[in-house]
């Protein structure tokens, strides 16, 4: 085990940092603007299909082959026997006949027991209270953290926040990825996480701060990105160690969930090493110029006038 | 002193190795599973409009609101509700095993109706603001169940209007067609507020009724065309494999504390034993259920749990690298340690207190989970790992400062 130190001039190079951010975030916006988000059979609805067997048939099977059929992952629920609940995107009658022709030859005597178009499970109204129920959360968390650091913080911490969301969001646009109710579950967890991240580096600042003032802000700001970071590096690798093997190992039903927590834990180690230094600086600099701008110069005057 | 130190330690250790193998069985058999990951009852209904009515897309987007209320209303955890065609609705009850229990459950209509003792509809069940099961002891000396309702301000009015002209005579109130209660009006009464009596042998039965009451009355009368019993949601098949996936992973998770941060790491692994245990045991006392979106609060508030850790470590690091002795490295890491701990858990409690007060459904449940494992691992982070690192620093063998920082150098 080797002590890592870390020297890097972070704030420095801020602009390289908010370009390979934004190189990520502008195209996937304009994706998702342009051609949206491939939204699952949870949000838009699609066909039901419930078929049994006089035979036993493996739920991987059937799974397997409804896959040759579809674009989205359907969802395939196996009840008593061998007894198939298959939900899936919106079908053409032709496609949706070919479907059931292929699955009963996976077992003796297929009975289609139920066939036709359901609604969507995620309905507006949950999306809606979502949306509130996060609004809330984050109002309550720029006065926490206005309360505990500077309103400059709390800012900072949001646009990190935002950051985190807009990779994972962009990601999925930009790779087609299926984006189904499990998608909430990601977006919730990033969202603690990079708030996580982002709080551990302001306390080292304002640590900082307090005990070493003599240094500059940017200064100051970098010493405890380099400090942090053996942390932030550490804290990462042992999320990564276990969401890696649930991808890779893990069941395919729980994959795109998994992936997305991952993008997540690697947006929120970029933001905040990367970006809360720097935007925390920048305010810091507006903040001061637009002081240095307004009362001082009159006192200067009036102090030198007098003398 | 320090043999008492070293006594503490072992004896701690026992205790968790116990508690971990005492509770492996109670969780696994009591743990309540959601739909995704255990499957449930699947129940068909068709709605059955009244004569010359037909059944629109709102009505039946009505029914999905008032069917997801009920629900949660009576604590069975995250439904699948969805429409299918034109006038069916499939409803997915996680945990029920036996479908004609999920019926029981949603498939009383529920309509209120308070009627004149001509047999004429003065109030419904959509007059309704509110309703609560209270016990009424005031009257006679026999714990009464009731129903207390409040009306909106429409309901209120009618509700006036209704005990106005039929003081001295009956009221029926009548539920599915049930005459469940018939109270004589002896005033008019303008506040609003009613009150069912009588009906109730238990307090839970009142409790039940008035949850279907909160969770609204149907537009429509409705069948039951199917029953089911249903796989987990993810497949069996894949549930397993993540499963298997997620132990390895904090096998390997647990390799790398340990190589990384040698004595203290392995003080980590325990307390993130410690830290499942409580939410696990907490989570299982509260009867709530575990989805998928509960095993994502799962999974973050136990990064937030090994990120303690680590903070707690690597300042602990710094503090020897500045040259303390060992037993005041521990304090000031742990001191400086503190406050950012306490800074980040707080910030995410709060925002997970929200989601839990105002979301709903999966929201709600990854609120639920990350909560308690927030609050289980800011405590196991103040006490126990704490407590530990004390009390071995006080082992002779225990406490060369290479086995915390490494190389000093």
């Amino acid at each position: 085990m080797k002590h890592r130190e870390f020297h890097f001039d972070i704030v420095g190079k801020r602009k390289i940092w908010y370009i390979i951010a934004l190189a990520v975030i502008i195209p996937g916006l304009l994706i998702c603007i342009f051609s949206g988000l491939n939204l699952g059979i949870d949000f838009t609805g699609g066909n039901i299909l419930e078929v049994s067997y006089q035979s036993d048939v493996n739920l991987a099977d059937v799974r397997d082959t409804v896959g040759k059929f579809v674009d989205q992952t359907p969802a395939v629920n196996q009840g008593e026997g061998s007894q198939f609940l298959i939900k899936t995107e919106e079908m053409e009658e032709n496609e949706s006949q070919a479907l059931r022709d292929a699955l009963s030859q996976l077992g003796q005597d297929m009975t289609v027991l139920r066939s036709g178009r359901i609604g969507p499970v995620i309905g507006s109204e949950l999306l809606s209270n979502a949306r509130w129920a996060l609004l809330l959360a984050a109002i309550l968390m720029l006065a926490y953290i206005t309360f505990r650091f500077r309103f400059h913080n709390a800012i900072t911490a949001i646009v990190a926040l935002l950051h985190d969301v807009m990779i994972i969001i962009s990601i999925f646009a930009i790779f087609r990825i299926e984006v189904d109710s499990a998608f909430i579950a990601i977006i919730l967890t990033i969202l603690g996480y990079s708030i996580n991240n982002t709080i551990v580096i302001f306390d080292r600042i304002r640590e900082n701060d307090k005990y070493g003032g003599q240094k500059n802000f940017p200064e100051l700001v970098n010493l405890s990105i380099n400090q942090t970071l053996n942390r932030t590096i550490n804290t990462s690798i042992a999320v990564l160690i276990l969401l890696l093997c649930m991808l890779f190992l893990g069941g395919v039903t729980t994959r795109t969930f998994i992936f997305g927590l991952t993008i997540g834990i690697v947006a929120g180690f970029y933001s905040s090493v990367f970006l809360v230094g720097p935007i925390l600086v920048e305010l810091h600099n507006h903040s001061k110029s637009a002081a240095k701008k307004k009362p001082v110069p009159v006192k200067n005057k009036v102090a030198k006038n007098s003398k | 002193m320090r043999n008492q130190s070293g006594i503490k330690l072992v004896v701690t250790l026992l205790v968790i190795a116990a508690a971990l193998v005492l509770s492996i069985q109670p969780l696994v058999k009591n743990t309540n599973l959601g739909l995704d990951l255990q499957g449930g009852a699947e129940v068909v209904l068709q709605a059955v409009p009244d004569d010359g009515t037909t059944v629109t897309a709102e009505d039946m987007q009505q029914l999905v609101t008032v069917m997801n209320n009920r629900v949660n209303e009576l604590g069975v955890s995250e439904p699948i509700i969805q429409v299918e065609g034109n006038d069916r609705l499939i409803v997915e009850l996680a945990g029920v095993d036996n479908p004609e229990k999920a019926i029981e459950i949603i498939g009383k209509t529920a309509q209120l109706e308070f009627r004149d003792p001509n047999g004429n509809v003065l109030l419904t069940g959509a007059d309704l603001e509110d309703a609560s099961a209270v016990i009424d002891n005031s009257e006679t000396s026999d714990k009464m169940n009731q129903v207390s309702l409040t009306f909106n301000s429409e309901g209120a009015k009618k509700f006036f209007d209704a005990t106005s002209r039929f003081v001295g005579q009956i009221i029926y109130i009548y539920l599915d067609d049930e005459v469940i209660s018939s109270p004589m009006v002896n005033e008019p009464i303008p506040s609003g507020q009613a009150s069912i009596s009588g009906g109730f042998k238990t307090y839970e039965e009142a409790a039940n009724l008035a949850a279907l009451l909160r969770g609204g009355s149907l537009p429509f009368n409705i069948d039951v065309l199917s029953k089911n019993t249903v796989g987990p949601t993810l497949g069996a098949d894949s549930l397993s494999a993540s499963l298997q996936a997620a132990l390895l992973g904090f096998i390997l998770l647990f390799a790398f504390m340990i190589l990384y941060y040698r004595l203290p790491g392995c003080w980590a692994c325990v307390s993130l034993v410690v830290y499942a245990l409580i939410l696990l045991w907490v989570l299982n006392l509260l009867n709530a259920t575990l989805t998928l979106t509960s095993i994502a609060g799962f999974i973050l508030s136990a990064g937030m749990a090994v990120d303690s850790n680590i903070i707690i470590y690597e300042r602990i690091r710094e503090e020897l690298r500045k040259g303390k002795s060992l037993k005041a490295g521990i304090e000031s890491g742990f001191k400086r340690a503190f406050t950012t701990i306490l800074d980040s858990n707080l910030t995410t409690l709060i925002a997970s207190i929200v989601l839990y007060y105002f979301g709903t459904g999966t929201v709600k449940g990854f609120a639920l989970t990350l909560s308690i494992g927030l609050i289980a691992s800011l405590f196991t982070a103040i006490t126990f790992t704490k407590a530990m690192l004390r009390w071995m620093s006080d082992v002779d063998f225990l406490s060369d400062k290479r086995l915390y920082a490494g190389n000093l150098q």
